[in-house]
């Protein structure tokens, strides 16, 4: 049977890739020769893609919302399911192709696709007429362009393993992690689609004491996430873009920095005293002192005094932040973004809750700034919000630690009498707190005087804080 | 080329038309161009108030509940181009090229380039000078975007949807939405670049003698 590659067409010189944004048919459904089968997308332009021959679409390879290399097979049409049926319609004049191969292949070329099985594995014809050179600088993705502009890297040299010598973004991080002088081989295929966390321990970022940024750029994009088939009940959707930052930022904080979670119970009397003592006065300073902003302050004190949980590993350094900022986790439903408190330790309590307060409300309704979530040195989330017990939460990356705070909620506990000296079972609000660190520079011994010193200042907080 | 070798190019002068009209009437020729029915088509004309969703947008970025929308009387639409979140109104040149792109400008980006290249002419003529922004569609003047662009090709390399360019919009409008999703970058009009109030009507002859110029059609206003 006479089983037709649909590709994914070249629709412009430069463009590498495109985006699966819709199917206009499905498995089983009937096509004609130039009918249109999907639509694909990329910046600023959707397209058509129609039918290179007439039959059955058999196969579709890449659902909606997926973002594929130019030749990439997308769907299979089986031409002799309707042998039998009316001729195709007469081709448009647009499938009149040139004789030679332009130099690159267009709509036009691919109405033009023979019809026998083209081995998937070789790319589509080269570029006749282009110099090597400008294959180079014209036939790269702005991702690929972006990443060789900040490393510094020229692209012409770095070989091409995609699409007509196109440098595609592995071989460029090939190139850059290879070290330039080495030069990287792009005949390597590229990585397996495996899934990331499941693949043998990473190795770690190059020792060269490269800049921290330019390594943590790499790592994006370098995260496959593995694909599972579609059940016909399930729904199917695209990440959005914070979805993907997300995802991406997760494998690779969790795949580079060895977590331990270490917790500790915090009494909540002393703050809720004085969160009952002064909120008449903090009202009329147009302020709402939330149990987070207690937190957030004395973390932005303990810190100062812990450097290794207020800093990072860089390359084969250690790295002290010389600021306290701290990262508040907002909830998004659905999504998350971490606002950032700068200098949070040169804030008193009131300011730090007018500050949580702002950054919560603008980043709910998406105006925050950039700077405004970047630059943290510390972060704190609280799944306790929604009444969970505690959480072990994961690292951001530059970062050393992160705070999770647990439901606070009144629970029996032994006291002791600091009259008689003998124990008492009474009433206390209370709530678990975790702190995940990385391992490599925070040692448990540190982390547990952490802990230990924020239960200190939380339940002896300073009235005048 | 002389200029009556030059293909033919129908411009329409449509006046203020409901987003969903434009839509309905852009399927129609579309269907028509490819059919051969009739020549390239550049469509001129005003929204009333509406937001657009391209495929590839977020609703977030639509700040005001569909309920405030409403109150100021702002459409909302969910069209088939590309591009992220756009708005039109009133004092915006809106213009919808239907063409059956020539053989050797069948590239996407340079269809985009080519529209870049028609808006920058045309404000040109009024002494300011647009540019590009690598990675970022649409004219830009230091002081923010003063055109947006978002296209449609279908099956046939045959063009539809097409620029915005704020001749003098109510630029307040825009604070309804994050621009083609770019948060940072603010929108302005020609109006605010030059100082002074200005008329749709005025920009319209530079827009057409630029499109024929980057498109190498030969207009007839009809």
């Amino acid at each position: 049977m006479a089983r037709i590659e649909v590709p994914m067409p070249q629709m412009g010189e430069s463009i590498a890739e495109g985006t699966v944004s819709r199917w206009l048919k499905q498995v089983g459904d009937a096509v004609q020769r130039d009918e249109p089968l999907l639509e694909i997308s990329t910046d600023k332009v959707d397209a058509e893609i129609p039918s290179p021959s007439g039959g059955v679409l058999v196969e579709i390879r890449v659902q909606e919302g997926a973002t594929v290399e130019v030749g990439t097979v997308v769907a299979f049409v089986d031409t002799d399911a309707t042998a039998s049926a009316a001729p195709a319609p007469a081709a448009e004049p647009l499938a009149s192709a040139p004789e030679s191969p332009p130099p690159a292949p267009t709509m036009a070329l691919v109405l033009e696709l023979p019809p026998q099985p083209v081995d998937s594995e070789s790319s589509s014809p080269a570029g006749g007429g282009d110099t090597a050179e400008e294959r180079l600088r014209t036939r790269s993705t702005p991702v690929v362009r972006k990443i060789a502009q900040e490393a510094g890297v020229d692209l012409a040299e770095v070989a091409g393993s995609g699409h007509a010598g196109r440098v595609t973004k592995q071989d460029i991080l090939g190139y850059i992690e290879a070290g330039r002088g080495k030069g990287a081989a792009p005949s390597e295929p590229p990585p397996p689609k495996t899934p990331a966390l499941s693949s043998p321990p990473a190795p770690p970022p190059a020792a060269s004491p490269g800049a921290p940024s330019d390594l943590w750029k790499a790592f994006y994009g370098q995260v496959q996430h593995p694909e599972f088939p579609v059940r016909p009940a399930d729904r199917v959707e695209p990440m959005d873009k914070i979805r993907r930052l997300t995802a991406e930022h997760m494998v690779m904080a969790k795949r580079v920095a060895p977590h331990v979670h270490s917790f500790i119970e915090i009494d909540f009397t002393r703050v809720d005293q004085l969160r009952i003592a002064h909120k008449a006065r903090w009202a009329q300073q147009g302020a709402k002192v939330s149990f987070t902003a207690f937190v957030a302050w004395a973390c932005s004190r303990v810190l100062r005094e812990f450097p290794t949980v207020n800093g990072t590993i860089s390359g084969n350094n250690l790295l002290y932040r010389g600021n306290v900022n701290v990262g508040i986790a907002v909830d998004l439903d659905p999504g998350l973004i971490v606002p950032v408190i700068h200098d949070a330790d040169e804030l008193g309590l009131v300011g730090i809750a007018k500050r949580i307060a702002d950054l919560a409300d603008r980043a709910r309704t998406r105006r925050l700034n950039p700077e405004e979530i970047q630059g943290a040195t510390f972060s704190i989330t609280n799944p306790g919000m929604l009444g969970t017990l505690v959480g072990m939460p994961i690292i951001p990356k530059g970062t050393s630690a992160i705070l999770g705070t647990g439901v606070i909620e009144k629970r029996v506990v032994v006291v002791e009498d600091s009259l008689t000296g003998a124990d008492a079972i009474a009433i206390r609000k209370r709530s678990l707190f975790s702190l995940g660190y990385d391992h490599r520079i925070v040692d448990g011994a540190d982390a547990a005087r952490f802990l230990a010193r924020l239960k200190e200042v939380m339940e002896s907080f300073p009235e005048d804080a | 080329m002389p200029e009556e070798s030059l293909p033919h190019l129908e411009v329409r002068r449509l006046g203020r038309v409901p987003y969903g009209e434009a839509l309905t009437l852009q399927e129609e020729l579309v269907a028509r161009r490819r059919a051969g029915e009739i020549p390239d088509q550049l469509l001129l004309l005003e929204h009333p108030p509406v937001i657009t969703l391209g495929t590839s947008s977020r609703t977030h970025h639509v700040l005001l509940s569909s309920q405030a929308l409403a109150d100021r009387g702002i459409e909302l639409f969910k069209v088939g181009r590309g591009g992220d979140v756009t708005y039109h109104g009133p004092g915006q040149l809106v213009g919808y090229p239907i063409l059956a792109l020539d053989p050797d400008r069948r590239d996407l980006h340079r269809y985009l380039r080519d529209l870049e290249e028609t808006l920058i002419r045309a404000l040109g003529a009024f002494g300011i000078s647009g540019a590009r922004e690598p990675g970022l569609t649409g004219v830009w003047v230091p002081e923010g975007k003063v055109a947006a662009i978002g296209v449609r090709v279908s099956s046939g390399w045959i063009t539809s949807h097409g620029f915005a360019l704020n001749v003098q919009p109510d630029l307040t409008h825009f604070q309804a939405i994050v621009p083609c999703g770019i948060h940072d970058r603010p929108v302005t009009s020609m109006g605010a670049l030059l100082g002074r109030p200005l008329e749709v009507e005025e920009v319209v002859p530079g827009v057409v003698r630029a499109f024929q110029e980057v498109f190498r059609r030969k207009a007839d206003v009809v």
